[in-house]
């Protein structure tokens, strides 16, 4: 085992995803990493860094705080090395860092002592008078296809970007991270009941935004009002 | 159930069907009404789309700085470890 992580700072670890248990696999090298293992240290960073640009870019908008929320996400976890507990994946843990940085940020621009990932006003939050799906038509091609588009990618981000800081940074977390419900509310500091209202709210205005753009006009659908 | 009630049952059935308490009244209006099942459809494509998408690129000019910015900090931490 110990062979097979033997990696060097300049290159990603030689195993990857497909071959091993990736979890077991990052934790065996953070496992090294506390013991002042430089190299398995660096083959995290390699694992985790864009992982880590690309939150923060997204959650952030521009790059500039997105580099300083990485090198900070990473400095911290060199500083509290000795301190992981072992109840997440590693991965887990060093996206909730990335996101507590990326809330500084957030609350620092505003200028405010904490950042407004509080319960908003009751309807946001809640069931009530969630939007109702406007644009619904089958998409003209699948997402297979489409990924590989570079207009396609610009479509993606804009449409995060449009969401209001509250639901995209619970979008980002579970359905683009993966974390899980329970992972991401409390990486917010949220309920897992707000948590999933949110995650929603942002599927649906995302998946309107994009289904007016990739929909098929052929095959548009009007609710049946009567269903309702 | 009505369109209304599905929309709130979504997340449920799409990120676990298996756990959704309300299963046979979600398939039983899914079935014959076809704007949920576009919505449904739309939605895990949605989904999918953002998971498949490729990570934003670190710029490489801040690659150099960023990694010698972690060495320093580790030799801080790490004393006596070779760097």
């Amino acid at each position: 085992m110990r062979d097979s992580l033997s990696t060097t700072a300049a290159r990603p670890g030689p195993l990857d995803d497909s071959e091993v248990d990736a979890p077991a696999y990052e934790l065996a090298l953070f496992r090294r990493a506390q013991q002042g293992d430089l190299a398995a240290f660096e083959a995290l960073v390699d694992r985790f860094q864009s992982r880590v640009y690309g939150l923060a870019r997204r959650i952030l908008g521009q790059a500039q705080d997105a580099e300083d929320v990485t090198q900070q996400t990473f400095l911290s976890l060199i500083e509290h090395i000795d301190q992981f507990r072992g109840d997440s994946a590693i991965a887990t843990w060093v996206l909730r860092i990335a996101t507590n940085h990326a809330l500084k940020v957030l609350r620092k621009r505003r200028g405010l002592p904490t950042v407004a990932l509080e319960p908003g006003p009751d309807h946001e939050d809640s069931y009530a008078s969630l939007p109702h799906p406007e644009f619904i038509a089958q998409w003209r091609d699948n997402p297979a296809n489409l990924a590989e588009k570079a207009e396609l990618r610009q479509l993606l981000d804009g449409a995060v970007a449009e969401l209001d800081e509250k639901y995209r940074l619970v979008f980002l977390l579970r359905d683009v991270e993966g974390l899980s419900i329970r992972e991401t509310a409390e990486a917010l500091g949220l309920t897992e009941a707000n948590t999933k209202v949110r995650l929603l709210r942002a599927r649906l205005q995302l998946r309107e935004q994009l289904t007016r753009v990739l929909g098929d006009e052929a095959t548009r659908v009007f609710p049946d009002h009567d269903h309702h | 159930m009505t369109c209304e009630e599905l929309l709130k049952a979504l997340n449920d059935y799409i990120d676990d069907e298996s756990v959704l308490a309300i299963w046979q009244d979600f398939a039983e209006h899914l079935a014959g009404c076809n704007p949920c099942q576009v919505v449904v459809d739309n939605i895990r494509k949605t989904i999918q789309l953002y998971k498949a998408g490729e990570p934003y690129p670190m710029p490489p000019e801040f690659q150099a700085q960023f990694r010698a910015a972690l060495r320093a900090k580790w030799k801080q931490k790490f004393p006596h470890a070779q760097v």
